[in-house]
Formats: C-alpha cells, structure tokens, sequence
C-alpha cells in the first residue's frame, strides 16, 4: 500500500515536472507580454514532431534530437513572435485568445495534412526502458530520467534569471516596462529572446513527454487545459509558482487517475476552481 | 438599433458614445432581415434544415453577445449553458414529456439556475481567471455527462428523444417545416425581448461596465449584481438554445458541452461583429453556410480555413462583417451629407 502510494508520487512528480517544462514558457510570456496565448502547446506538439522525425527518418539518436527540438521550437517562436505576436501585446485579452485559438487550429489542421491524425510512435533507447531500483522501489527509469533532466533546466533556469544580466533585464521588464525602456533596456528583442526561450522550452518538453502524453495532431488542444492550469494557478511570470502548481496538478492527476478512475479528470478540474477562487491572482504572486 | 462607432479623440468626453435615449423603433433594413428567412423557407425548401440550424446557432451566439459585447465577460465555456439546456430538454422527452414549449421552459430554468450558481465565480475575477473559470466548469460538466453514461448515453449520446405536437397541433415533419416555423418564433420572441434589454438603462449601464468597471460604482451602479443578473439572462437563453437544437434534431450529442463547442461560438460572434445583437445573427449564418460548402469537402481543411479566418479578423478586421459594414457606410456617409448640404 505505501509502496503503492509512493510509485504514484513519483509518478506524479514526473507527469508534473514535464507540465511544467512544458508551462514555464507560457508562464513567462503571460506574465511578461500579458499575452493569453492559447497555442503554447503548439510549440511543444512542434518539438515531439522534430523528435520523431529525427529519430524515426533519419535517425539520429533520442538524445541528440532533444536539443534540436528545442532549436526547433525556439526559431519557430521567435519568427512567430517577430511577424504576428508582438502586433498583440496591447490588444485586449479577447483578440489574443481568438487570434491563438486561431493559430492553434491551423497548426493542429496542417499537422493532420502532413502526418497524418495517427499517435507518432517513439522508440526509446534501451537504457531509459523498463525498471531501476531505488532505496528498494522499483521506479520507472524513463520516468527518472525526465525528473533528473527537469531538475537540471529547473536549475539552469533560475540561475540564468536570478544571475545573469539578461535575467536582470527580464525582471526588469516584467516589473515595469516603462521604466525598463528609460533604463535603456531594448525591451522589443528582450520580448523576442524571452518568447522564443519559452517556446524552446516547451518543445523540448514535448519531445520528452512523448512517452508520457502521447503525440497526436490534437495535442495543443487536449493539453492547453492543463498547461494554463499550471499557470493560472500558479501565478503568471515567475519559475516558483508554476512549478509547485504543475507538481500539485501532475501529483493530484496520476492519484485522481489511480484511485478513482471513475471519477478521471474531474478531480483536477475542481482542483483548479477550488485553487483559482482561494488564490485569485495565484499561488506565489510576483513581489512588486 | 445603430451601433455607435467607437470615435476615437483624445478628448475622454468626446470618446463616449453620444448620449442619447434607449430606443426602440425599428429601422426599416431590420424588418428586411427578419423577412430573409421565409425567402428561404419559400425559395429553397430543401435547405430549412441548415436554416433552422442557423437560427439556433445564431440565438447561441446571441446569447453569449449579451455578456460578451456587452457586459464584456470573455467566456471559453458557454457551451456549457448550452449543453445543459440540450439534456434538460432531452431527458424530459425522453422520460416521457414530450411538450416542446414547456420543455423549453424547462431547459430555460436549468441552465438560467446553474449560470446563476456558477455567475458568483465568474464575475469575482479578472479577464484570465474568467476564461479559466469558465472553461474550467464547461469542462467539469462536460466530464459530468460523459461519465454519468447511464443517464446522458455519455459519448453515443441522447437519442430516443419523442416530441409531441407543437402546441398539440403540428407534428415535427421530415422536413422540418415544424422545426423552422418554431425556431423562427422562438428566436424572434426572444430577439425583441433581448432588444429591449440592451437598448434599456440596465443595457446601458452594462456597457459602461465594458468600458470602465472601476468607474462604475462611482455613479451608483451594483456591478456585481449586474454582471449577476446578464450572466444568468444569457445562460437561460443558451439553454433555451441548446433545447431547440435537441427537440428540433430530436438528438443530444456529448459534442453540444465541448470545449470546440465554445470556441465556435467565439468565433462565430466575432465573425459576425461584438455588441450588436444582430452581428451574432449574421455571424452564425455566414458561418454555418461556410461550414456547409467547406466541410462538406474535407473536414480538415475546414478547421485551417477557420483558423486563417480567425487570424485575419484579429489582425485586420476588427469588429467583423457588421463592423466592416460600418466602417464602409461611414466612409460613404460625409460625401452623402456634404452633398446635401450639411456637412
């Protein structure tokens, strides 16, 4: 029974950790730009594509195509975000909503075009299947895979916003904007970067979770639910509040899921009203 | 009634609409729109179906215009009022009371009682903790009718829904001759009466919630009461909607609750242009003949053409086709007066 209960922890943490590879970006453009974008997991469908292209056509090594999706995922944002998102940053919430719900159902109808509305199998190597041991539990050795990568970018990413000089623009921007620019800040290409950060982070999580959501055409929308859950309720425009709302959601879905399937995806559903209308603006709000 | 142009001057006094009166009289090219569709019923008496549909839909769209164009409450889950009023409405026929009009009634309350209920979430929050509030209990009843399969058929959905005659008299035909005359009039009853809603104080006073909710209580209006009371309105006309399509098409899909459902909606209103009733009416019409020749090709392709539509309307045609009717009808105007005269 314990044992039980810890396989679906770990399980849950996985699931929420790659929810939350997946949201930060989303996080950061919300919080950043103000700008309700509906296609974030467009850009993490994008990077499972680039994954499974690679590896199944010309076969390149699971590894080696992660960092290319995040270069996909990444170009593809920044040239999205040059040519129609930042015509958007002062329109209101309803054009940004339609304009991404727009976006998304062209990306989901191409990729149908293209590839077809099958799932896109993933081929793991060797060494991330089947079981490994830990402290006598036996675990899924994908799944740990994935928390250790996270826990790395997790890492990563804070220090490149809390130490570096782009991360103190960042900040900067997200506090305020006008004062920024008379800083000198070039908020526009800050905008830019960020953005395209966001986007190449969400596609190496769908590159990643593959294996754990599935990769269908349908994807941004059977997914964009829980990623703006992560945000919503975490707070937008900081790395804390997403994450613990992403691990809460991925910890509360795998138990929902296990324990009383009958019930399936409502548990995470009354989660997010119950959190949203307790915590309004989110669980860790940014310090002004 | 004639839908104010947004004058955009630097003066604030000068930004607002013209103060004038609510009223009521009816212009003569509105009474040419509502002949349009016994054109259809006379000319074209194979397509009543998709004409009967177009009215519902348009009613929808309606509907979500009243707190959307209006009260300016961004909604991803109205289709959840929707839905609610399609089962309400179903499972009474179903369960043996097959009277439409008190099925409607029936449909009306339900879905107005659960957007009462459900109104005190949604108006509490700003724009993103709207759209995830209200997208979040579309969800949850969307998930509520597909696991209670024992009482809704979850995803095969309601059939086996049995009408009785129409105030005892007609009977619903194959050609939906019935379906037609009755949607029309419930959907022209309920236009006048909205009409007279939006064009009253409390329509007006909505608006000034659009425009500046902060500033609102300043002049003594209850905003939360109000944005109460239009959500609840607009939720028991969704119902009333959603009652229509199952007790016309004597079916209720799972479908009528999704989330696709809403975005649909979103996108047909502001296809047809926000805050102007009949931009709803438009909108759904264009949308649903678009989506009769189109998906009739190929489904996918339907759903990228949307998308493109979707697109170019936020990025170049703001306000929709009644919008850009305007627009051009403005233009058009001062060469008019300076003809006459009076500049």
């Amino acid at each position: 029974m314990l044992s039980n209960f810890i396989g679906v922890l770990f399980d849950g943490i996985a699931y929420g950790s790659l929810l939350f590879l997946i949201s930060v970006g989303l996080s950061v453009t919300l919080g950043l730009m103000n700008f309700v974008n509906l296609a974030h997991g467009a850009f993490a469908m994008l990077g499972g594509y680039v994954c499974v292209v690679l590896m199944n056509r010309l076969g390149v090594p699971f590894l080696l195509t992660l960092p290319l999706a995040f270069l996909g995922g990444a170009l593809a944002g920044w040239v999205l975000e040059r040519l129609l998102y930042r015509r958007l940053y002062q329109a209101d919430p309803l054009d940004q909503v339609l304009f991404s719900i727009g976006l998304t159902f062209m990306v989901v109808a191409g990729f149908t075009y293209v590839w077809g509305p099958t799932q896109q199998p993933v081929h793991l190597p060797d060494w991330l299947r089947g079981q490994v041991g830990i402290f006598g539990l036996d675990v899924g050795s994908y799944r740990l895979f994935l928390i250790g990568v996270v826990i790395v970018i997790t890492a990563a990413l804070g220090w490149l916003i809390e130490r570096t000089r782009f991360g103190a623009q960042i900040r900067a921007s997200v506090d305020n904007q006008r004062a920024a620019v008379g800083l000198g800040i070039n908020v526009g290409r800050v905008f830019s970067l960020t953005f395209a950060l966001g986007s190449g982070l969400a596609a190496l999580g769908g590159g990643l979770g593959i294996d754990v959501l599935g990769l269908d055409p349908t994807f941004p929308i059977k997914y964009m639910v829980y990623f703006l859950i992560v945000v919503a309720v975490g707070g937008a425009g900081t790395i804390r509040g997403p994450l613990a709302a992403a691990l809460l959601l991925g910890v509360f879905d795998v138990a929902g899921k296990y324990y009383v399937p009958g019930i399936g995806a409502f548990v995470i559903y009354v989660l997010m009203v119950v959190l949203l209308l307790l915590y309004p603006s989110g669980l860790i709000t940014r310090r002004a | 009634m004639k839908p104010e142009l947004p004058s955009r001057s630097f003066s604030v006094a000068a930004g607002l609409p013209p103060p004038r009166l609510p009223h009521d009289r009816w212009q003569p090219l509105e009474v040419v729109f509502w002949l349009l569709p016994w054109l259809a019923f006379f000319l074209f008496p194979g397509y009543l179906v998709l004409v009967s549909q177009m009215m519902i839909m348009g009613l929808f769209a309606l509907s979500l215009d009243l707190i959307l164009g209006y009260a300016g409450i961004v909604s991803l889950g109205h289709a959840a009022f929707f839905g609610l009023g399609a089962y309400a409405a179903g499972l009474l026929a179903v369960h043996g009371w097959g009277e439409p009009l008190s099925g409607l009634l029936v449909a009306a309350a339900a879905s107005a009682l659960f957007g009462f209920l459900t109104s005190f979430l949604v108006v509490r929050g700003h724009d993103l903790t709207r759209l995830m509030v209200t997208l979040g209990i579309a969800l949850m009843l969307f998930e509520v009718a597909n696991k209670a399969a024992f009482i809704t058929g979850g995803v095969d959905g309601l059939s086996g829904v049995e009408m009785w005659r129409l105030l005892g008299l007609f009977e619903f035909d194959l050609y939906g001759k019935t379906a037609f005359c009755y949607s029309f009039a419930v959907l022209f009853v309920l236009f006048v009466a909205l009409r007279r809603l939006v064009n009253s104080p409390f329509g007006l006073s909505l608006r000034g919630i659009r425009e500046g909710s902060a500033r609102m209580p300043a002049i003594g209006a209850d905003v939360q009461w109000r944005l109460v009371a239009i959500y609840t309105v607009a939720a028991g006309v969704a119902g009333v909607a959603g009652a229509l399509l199952a007790q016309t098409t004597q079916f209720v899909g799972l479908e009528s609750l999704s989330f696709n459902r809403s975005a649909e909606l979103l996108i047909i209103l502001v296809l047809g242009g926000t805050g102007r009733l009949y931009g709803a009416l438009v909108g759904a019409a264009v949308f649903m003949l678009a989506q009769d020749r189109i998906a009739g090709i190929d489904p996918t392709y339907w759903q990228f053409w949307i998308g493109l539509l979707l697109v170019v309307i936020v990025m170049f045609g703001r306000g929709g086709i009644l919008g850009g009717l305007d627009k051009l009808r403005a233009r058009l105007r001062p060469r008019a007066d300076a003809a006459e005269g009076r500049s």
